[in-house]
């Protein structure tokens, strides 16, 4: 909401300079966030009168003209201006002056004559021809020939002028309005706020002779009144309307849509004009639209309404979107002779939903939506009528239609000053709290100890919002500052937040970044990522009114995200990348409204320190450093995304808790990353089940341990998990532990074999093992390796 | 024979003095003191002298010994001294050569703000919740007091599953979860995700973050909320952090305020990150409205409390001086390396 300083102070007294002004508006809850200031690019243009008019010697085009500026001098300026003449009083740009467009008018000489300054056109101080009454058509603008000499000429075109504009809230309709906001300089600065004086002239008849207004649906139109304009002349408004719209950002039209335009910005209430002639039956009828009907609007655009739309009608057909914008059927043209002038009420939820489905909005719709206060009718409309008088824009027939089915009382509400001083942490008296109520307009009564709201103040309804009012009044930065005397509670992180911390704890420590990626994605990902046609993932929750494709589906899968960012890494050749994400996918519930949010750690890396087993020791590590003892992996190939010789399911405690491994060549080519990438997904919740809370202490070994190394011919497809699954049965509790060293298939070894050796070490707690007592374990463990997996021990 | 003592001691002690590597120092203790060494071989000799000059000159090759021992023991340190000086120059490493490389990770920027702020609020007492990010229409909108034909429901530029499901827009709603399902007093912070319908640019992302706070007891007090806010600005802008709470509007907050901290650039005389007025703003709150403890089955005749919530990309950006919040989710590991 911008409002011009002058007009404001036309309300409320302000002694403040700017800066205290802006100051207590903002802490009162009129927050300013800027001000501008009209013509500011305009300097040193004053107003001169041409006392002399000479022939330029080397031009014929070029005249020498000697202008009093009421300064030391006169001052010679040359001119090609023709409409110019001795005694003329023009705006002169000095030198050193700055112009509308920022062109520097500087002294300089003319085809040899001493020229210092500019006479100035409206152009040249940013106006249209147009704009500007008595401008001259391509020309030297010329005052009037009462207008003072040497002075700044901006506050003659209305510049100059400080305009502030206000950031309002919501809750405060009332405010979008320049009586609004002077209302509540009124109460920051404790001074009274002078509503304008309305005096209208009407000439002899009476309305409802002439018009009948009939509201169908009282719920969307509390109210709805009307004024008759008699013998319009459609023009342009005097120089003081357009003055009052150029301050505060708006050109003006003509005198009918000036005046609507003024009173939207002044009383924030919006008016319409229907041309009177055109209205079949002289009458108004505010009824739902029929489905289906059509009209065409002042911008002759054809729209088609539904019923739930609010219509102005006349006996015949819609004339306008009540509270949208009026029809092309009934519009006021310069052939207009009669106006009945609309004020009314309407639902703002409802403008709001018209507005939106037929994708139109206007000033009037936008200030309806705020939901306005249908008391405020009947000074606006007098307001109006009062400025046709003003402006000489018609005559004003005696009387209003005024139809007010459902009147909006003020209400009461109780306050206790005590509550309310509790509520706050202040200590203000009963009186000092009555007279910040006073000073908003509400009507205290201390024997009932209650307050009557004006109808302006629908966001008052209890006594929360009364504290509001005495928090902002008394000041927000005077309320002492405490901390709370409540009862303790315990600060902590739960446990999962603690695993989650203590996951990223690991990452940095392995050399993996934190990342995080977008949540919602392009649908276009299961492609990418080569998800099969029948997946499960493929079945996402769908946002209805996305911000495109790309944006579109919640993640079933947090592949695409680290798998983009490492792409992203490569594409801008850095070498080597190693990410992870803690983040969610959204996974539909079958028979439930919301779908599942499930946390997942993902981990994706590319470069040279990149391949499966170095990932697959990362993750041992990370299980390891979370302490979850029981866990396995076996082969997976049934990723599509995925190498299926080069990926493996996790679990812990047998249950399934992700996959990792080399994503699938198709895959990383899809993301033009042109090197082998590596990635992860595990479940959170799967790692926080696993996770054995209570950590034991075991002795340090009392006694030695014993090594032996093992070394066998198995087939070459035999794995490894095998071999040490049998090797920690049969090896029992003696043995404390078994390093795969060495794995070797080529010269040597027979084709179709592998060999594969271990050292394993073996010790007793409670005593030194003896050389019979390895012999028999091994033995164990060798018979069950030959029994189990065809092992050939080797050189033993 | 003391002539002969004395002479072998002179002879060690300047042979010993004079000897200039360890290996020399063994071989001058085996020729003086080794069982085949001249001492020991004068000492041999002592049954021939008399029962008075015995004890005297066993005394004598004692104490020639024993000066022979220390001048052995004293040198040998001087001469292990120098070899070890001698191993050190030798062993000068050029200290500005580079350290092996060890990686490392960093945590991503906006996890280490969010550490941080937690850090704070973990300490006056606060648990953090989590909440869910796709929400019911209920309690986006409708439990914290915005009804349906709430004008500020449409300002919210709500992303919709249908007319009923939605990406939450604040972390508000996990006010109202806490509310519901837990013991008074409630002192909580809910960091999360939160969506909204903006294009990407330097300065708005449709996915970011939010912190939420929430306190419910009795006694609470707009001065407590002011206070505490006041406190965790302190801790993490610096102590000359300066805060002022404006009036501001929120539907499930009366009285609101948009609370502005002094400017972490300029200390507040005014500068580009200020845009000129020495105040940025990092947060909103209020005391919970009425309706809204309620609506959650708290008595608000008994209760009260305060809200507030704030960007987690704002501060984070501040705190680093980030100027395009689109850095956070590129995951360039040259960014996230610098923090």
């Amino acid at each position: 909401m911008n409002v011009p300083m002058s007009w404001l102070k036309q309300y409320v007294d302000i002694d403040v300079d700017m800066k205290t002004f802006e100051d207590r508006m903002t802490m009162s809850g009129s927050k300013v966030e800027a001000v501008e200031e009209t013509g500011k690019e305009i300097t040193k243009v004053v107003s001169g009168k041409i006392i002399d008019v000479q022939p330029h010697p080397n031009a014929d085009k070029l005249r020498i003209m000697q202008v009093d500026i009421k300064g030391e001098r006169t001052l010679q300026i040359v001119t090609a201006a023709t409409n110019v003449q001795c005694g003329d009083i023009v705006p002169v740009s000095l030198d050193g002056a700055t112009l509308a467009d920022g062109l520097k008018i500087k002294s300089g000489k003319l085809r040899g004559e001493v020229s210092e300054g500019m006479f100035c056109s409206v152009e040249e101080l940013g106006f249209d021809e147009k704009d500007i009454e008595d401008a001259p058509h391509n020309g030297v603008y010329i005052f009037p020939a009462d207008m003072p000499l040497g002075v700044d000429v901006k506050p003659y075109f209305g510049l100059g002028e400080q305009v502030v504009e206000y950031e309002i809230t919501s809750n405060r309709p009332d405010c979008f309005s320049i009586l609004g906001i002077a209302r509540e300089a009124a109460a920051t600065f404790n001074k009274p706020f002078k509503f304008p004086e309305i005096k209208v002239e009407e000439i002899d008849g009476d309305i409802n002779e002439f018009a009948s207004i009939q509201i169908e649906n009282e719920e969307l139109c509390p109210r709805y009144a009307a004024r008759l304009i008699k013998n319009v002349k459609v023009g342009p408004s005097p120089k003081w309307l357009k003055d009052r719209l150029f301050s505060a950002g708006l050109r003006p039209i003509n005198n009918i849509v000036d005046i609507t335009n003024y009173m939207l910005l002044e009383f924030g209430q919006p008016m319409h004009a229907f041309d009177y002639d055109k209205l079949a039956g002289h009458q108004i009828i505010v009824r739902n639209a029929k489905e289906g009907e059509k009209l065409i609007t002042l911008f002759e655009e054809e729209k088609t309404l539904d019923s739930s739309m609010l219509v102005i009608a006349d006996a015949e057909k819609a004339v306008a979107i009540a509270g949208v914008m009026g029809g092309n059927n009934s519009k006021v043209t310069e052939e207009t002779k009669t106006i009945l002038f609309e004020c009314a009420n309407f639902s703002g939820y409802s403008i709001r939903q018209t507005s939106k489905k037929l994708g139109l909005r206007s000033d009037s719709s936008i200030k309806y939506t705020k939901g306005l206060d249908p008391n405020n009718i009947t000074l606006a409309l007098e307001r109006a009528a009062q400025l046709i008088n003003l402006t000489g824009a018609g005559e004003v027939v005696k009387g209003t239609i005024d139809v007010y089915p459902r009147k909006r009382e003020e209400w009461t509400i109780p306050y206790d000053v005590q509550w309310i001083n509790h509520f706050l942490g202040t200590s203000l008296s009963e009186d000092e709290m009555l007279e910040l109520f006073k000073r908003v307009e509400f009507i205290p009564h201390k024997e009932s100890q209650t307050v009557t709201i004006p109808t302006f103040r629908p966001d008052v309804t209890m006594m929360a919002d009364l504290a509001e009012e005495v928090a902002r009044l008394y000041g927000y930065d005077r309320i002492e500052p405490t901390l709370e005397r409540g009862r303790p509670t315990r600060g902590r992180k739960k446990f999962d937040q603690l695993v989650c911390d203590a996951i990223r704890q690991f990452m940095s420590m392995y050399g993996v970044h934190g990342a995080l990626t977008y949540t919602f994605e392009s649908p276009k990902v299961f492609d990418k990522l080569n998800i099969a046609a029948d997946s499960a993932l493929r079945n996402p929750l769908v946002i209805t009114n996305p911000l495109g494709e790309d944006f579109s589906i919640m993640r079933t899968t947090t592949l695409n995200g680290i798998l983009s960012s490492l792409a992203t890494n490569y594409n801008r050749r850095v070498a080597e990348a190693a990410l992870y994400e803690i983040g969610k996918v959204y996974l539909k519930q079958e028979g439930k409204e919301l779908p599942a949010e499930i946390k997942k750690l993902t981990i994706g890396l590319y470069g040279k320190n990149a391949d499966f087993f170095s990932l697959k020791g990362m993750i041992e590590a990370l299980l390891d450093h979370l302490h979850i003892e029981t866990w396995e992996v076996e082969r997976q190939t049934e990723l599509d995304y995925m190498h299926p010789g080069r990926c493996a399911n996790l679990l812990i405690d047998g249950k399934e808790a992700g996959f990792f491994g080399e994503v699938h060549p198709i895959v990383t080519k899809n993301y033009d990353i042109g090197t082998k990438v590596y990635m992860a997904e595990i479940d959170l919740e799967a790692l926080l089940r696993g996770i054995h809370r209570d950590i034991t202490f075991k002795a340090l070994p009392k006694y030695p341990a014993t090594a032996r190394d093992i070394a066998m011919l198995v087939g070459e497809n035999v794995l490894v998990g095998e071999l040490e699954k049998i090797i920690k049965v049969r090896g029992g509790k003696l043995l404390e532990k078994l390093e795969l060293f060495d794995v070797y298939q080529g010269k040597q070894i027979e084709a179709g074999y592998k060999s594969v050796a271990y050292k394993l070490t073996f010790r007793a707690d409670d005593h030194t093992l003896t050389d019979e007592e390895i012999q028999k374990v091994m033995k164990k463990i060798l018979s069950g390796l030959e029994m189990n997996c065809g092992a050939k021990l080797r050189d033993q | 024979m003391k002539e002969k003592l004395e002479q072998i001691k002179n002879r060690a002690l300047s042979a010993i003095e004079e000897s200039g590597a360890l290996e020399v120092l063994e071989e001058l203790r085996v020729q003086y003191l080794g069982k085949k060494g001249e001492l020991t071989g004068v000492l041999r000799n002592m049954k021939d002298l008399s029962n008075e000059e015995r004890p005297l000159i066993g005394q004598l090759a004692n104490t020639v010994r024993e000066e022979i021992e220390n001048k052995l023991v004293s040198k040998k340190e001087n001469l292990e001294k120098a070899k070890q000086n001698q191993k050190l120059q030798e062993e000068i490493l050029d200290i500005t050569m580079p350290g092996k490389k060890l990686s490392y990770g960093h945590m991503h920027p906006l996890e280490q703000t969010l550490e941080e702020v937690k850090g704070i609020f973990l300490g006056l007492g606060y648990e953090i919740v989590d909440g869910r990010e796709v929400e019911t229409a209920y309690y986006n909108f409708d439990a914290l007091n915005l009804g349906e034909e709430h004008p500020a429901r449409d300002e919210q530029d709500t992303f919709y599953f249908n007319s009923n499901l939605v990406l939450r827009t604040a972390t508000s709603p996990v006010q109202v979860h806490t509310m519901e399902t837990q013991e008074l007093p409630i002192r909580m912070i809910a960091p999360g995700r939160v969506y909204r319908s903006d294009e990407v640019d330097a300065t708005h992302s449709p996915v970011f973050h939010q912190i939420e706070g929430l306190v419910i007891d009795k006694n609470i007090t707009f001065g407590d909320l002011k206070g505490v806010l006041a406190e965790f600005a302190k801790a993490f802008f610096g102590d000359r952090a300066e805060v002022k709470f404006r009036p501001h509007y929120f539907p499930f907050t009366e009285p609101s305020a948009e609370a502005d901290v002094s400017c972490v650039m300029c200390g507040g005389k005014g500068c580009n990150i200020c845009k000129g007025t020495g105040w940025i703003e990092v947060l909103g709150c209020g005391m919970v409205h009425p309706k809204v403890l309620e609506m959650a089955g708290i008595d608000s005749k008994v209760y009260s409390g305060f809200a507030f919530g704030m960007g987690l990309e704002r501060l984070t950006m501040l705190k680093y001086s980030i100027n395009d919040l689109r850095l956070f989710y590129e995951n360039d590991v040259r960014f996230l390396s610098q923090f």
